[in-house]
């Protein structure tokens, strides 16, 4: 995760700012969270806000050396220490080793009597004595709200609260403080009032039956941050923040060419295939052969000796294997000698987001110079997804930086007036876009390739007629019958007419 | 369960019955000598021995000298009275300046007339 963080522009004398470790988290903020000063976490129930301050916690004990005090004042020790286990981090084993607390302020309404004048000094020494005995830099309060629920008087509770946010100022603690939403302001008991030098805001929602979580940077007195919402999950290894992208496009631009593994391609591709860390899109109707070109690129990776990666939306890995053995082209030996990777999912099995967070620890963890995605069409089921566009905009700039040739392929719908049209919400973000079509012309029907767009090289602008032989994808050479292209039976039969002397057709490319 | 912590400002008549523990446990919480604490000790003091004369025993713990204990037994305000025993714990918080709340906190059925 650390390479995300890379690419974060350094701040100019801003704020001191503590890291939280949380992928992506640090590079909105510009660095992390105000260093010594208090950040109000709010939303609603369920939207990862006490993940988010244990993980800020876990991982600045981890990482930065910094141990940290949890007061929780609603989920108890043991619940959360289990919560964090299945992000892999073991709160017990932090505390062990004195760098973690963990208080379970419990309040119970019921058992409480209020007479006469109090203040909250049993909860400052509480905490002061926490965090002493650990010299702790990092301080969370998970939900202090629930206070008001316990404490009838909310005039003193709110002065206490207000000194309290003071009081952990001065102390210096980069503390996180979590609370409910409210209806009509932030937090259900207005504690933004009071913790006034940043405010993140998380959302959950559920839009076509998959739910996606959001965060927001509302506000980050003193710097600058991105303003935008910003898709978060919560995977395996913990929260993780998706930038909607990176914030410069700064990729080094590789003059190294690639084949597509496919002859007549790189051909029309001014002969060298692709730039390397380019990105190809191959669109097409249903059953014009756009996996196959998945898999010959993939499989001309392989026999350079680089690794790849294939994400399959579709077909299981066996059945990709099957169906391309049929044109020989072997993926499951390229498996077998560990140059191969092939992950089949349903695309509907999660939200856009978190399909690319899998997309990016799969990258991370295989290292890959090649990458397909078939189809990227499929992984949102709304069609003008604005999500979709967004999404690929991460995954093509996180592939640019790590120097990974990719190829996706997309379905063009058919209702479409013109094939390039469904695709223009994602062509522009592409190198290359190869747009391949069926002809239909005497009740037969042709293959059809065109290199619609290839940045940075000359490419042919001829439409090719394909067909895929046991051989793979084979390119038939232009046939130029006076202004004409031949293709199909009419091309079979002009070629005839050439061999035996009867004029009609002219070989050409 | 008796508690090995001084009990400082315990009136001699109850320290005298320790050997067999009295009906009433009373914990007071305080942070240092406030005005508040020192006013929440009298009020306390005033009602036991109105109506609990001999029959209970008051633990003053400062939390400033012991302050682990603010988690151990889970006080947030200050002074906060704690009814140990008879259970089950209940808390009063505040001076302790109404007796009435008082009582009905420590679930007191008041005397009629003092002794």
């Amino acid at each position: 995760m650390s390479k995300v963080l890379d690419q974060t522009p350094a701040p100019r004398a801003e704020l001191p700012k503590a890291a939280t470790g949380i992928a992506g988290l640090d590079e909105i903020t510009g660095g992390g969270l105000p260093r010594g000063r208090p950040t109000l976490v709010c939303g609603s129930a369920g939207c990862g806000k006490t993940m988010l301050a244990a993980e800020f916690l876990a991982r600045g004990a981890i990482e930065q050396g910094e141990p940290g005090v949890f007061m929780m004042f609603e989920e108890n020790a043991a619940e959360l220490t289990e919560n964090m286990r299945s992000i892999g981090i073991d709160l017990d084993e932090l505390q062990r080793r004195g760098l973690l607390v963990l208080d379970h302020v419990h309040i119970e309404r019921t058992e409480i009597e209020e007479t006469g004048e109090y203040d909250l000094e049993g909860l400052f020494i509480r905490l002061g004595h926490a965090i002493d005995s650990i010299g702790a830099k990092r301080v969370v309060l998970d939900t202090v709200e629930a206070l008001f629920s316990g404490l009838p008087n909310h005039a003193v509770l709110r002065a206490e609260l207000r000194r309290l946010f003071r009081w952990l100022k001065d102390r210096g603690m980069t503390a996180v403080i979590t609370g409910e939403r409210g209806e009509t302001s932030l937090t259900r008991y207005g504690l933004e009032e009071y913790v006034a030098d940043c405010v993140i805001m998380l959302d959950h929602r559920i839009v076509e039956q998959v739910s996606t979580r959001r965060l927001r940077v509302i506000k980050y007195r003193g710097s600058a941050h991105g303003t935008n919402e910003y898709p978060f999950l919560i995977g395996e290894k913990g929260l993780s923040v998706l930038p909607i992208t990176s914030l410069r496009l700064d990729h080094v631009a590789l003059e190294e060419r690639v084949s597509t593994g496919i002859a007549g391609l790189d051909d029309m591709l001014g002969g060298q295939g692709v730039f390397r860390g380019s990105s190809v899109l191959v669109s097409g109707l249903p059953g014009t052969g756009k996996s196959t070109f998945g898999a010959s690129f993939a499989e001309a990776a392989c026999a350079r000796g680089e690794k790849a990666l294939y994400f399959a939306y579709e077909e299981s890995a066996s059945q990709l294997f099957r169906n391309m053995r049929s044109i020989g082209i072997d993926l499951a030996r390229w498996e077998r000698e560990g140059l191969l990777r092939v992950h089949a999912s349903r695309p509907t099995l999660h939200g856009l987001e978190q399909h690319l967070v899998h997309m990016y620890e799969l990258v991370r963890e295989l290292q890959p110079r090649v990458v397909v995605v078939d189809p990227i069409s499929n992984l949102s089921i709304e069609h003008h997804d604005l999500g979709l566009k967004a999404t690929l905009m991460r995954l093509i700039d996180f592939l640019k930086h790590q120097g990974v040739t990719a190829m996706f392929t997309s379905l063009t719908s058919v209702s479409a007036l013109s094939p390039a049209e469904s695709e223009i919400g994602v062509s522009s973000l592409m190198d290359t876009w190869l747009l391949l079509g069926n002809q239909e012309t005497n009740s037969e029907r042709t293959r059809t390739l065109q290199v619609l767009k290839s940045r940075g090289m000359p490419h042919s602008n001829q439409v090719r007629e394909f067909v895929l032989s046991a051989r793979g994808i084979d390119l038939i050479d232009v046939y130029v019958s006076g202004s004409q292209v031949l293709t199909g039976s009419a091309r079979v039969r002009a070629a005839r007419n050439a061999q035996s002397g009867i004029p009609g057709g002219t070989r050409g490319q | 369960m008796i508690s090995l912590a001084a009990m400082l400002d315990a009136p001699p008549d109850a320290a005298a019955t320790t050997a067999t523990t009295p009906e009433w446990q009373l914990k007071l919480y305080v942070a240092g000598q406030t005005a508040k604490s020192m006013a929440a000790l009298e009020n306390l003091k005033r009602v036991c021995e109105t109506h609990l004369a001999g029959r209970y025993e008051i633990e003053v713990v400062d939390l400033l000298v012991n302050p682990r204990l603010a988690a151990g037994d889970q006080i947030l305000a200050v002074p906060t009275l704690v009814r140990k025993v008879p259970e089950p714990i209940r808390k009063i918080i505040g001076d302790l300046s109404n007796e009435e709340r008082v009582l009905v906190g420590l679930d007191v059925r008041p005397l009629k007339q003092a002794p």
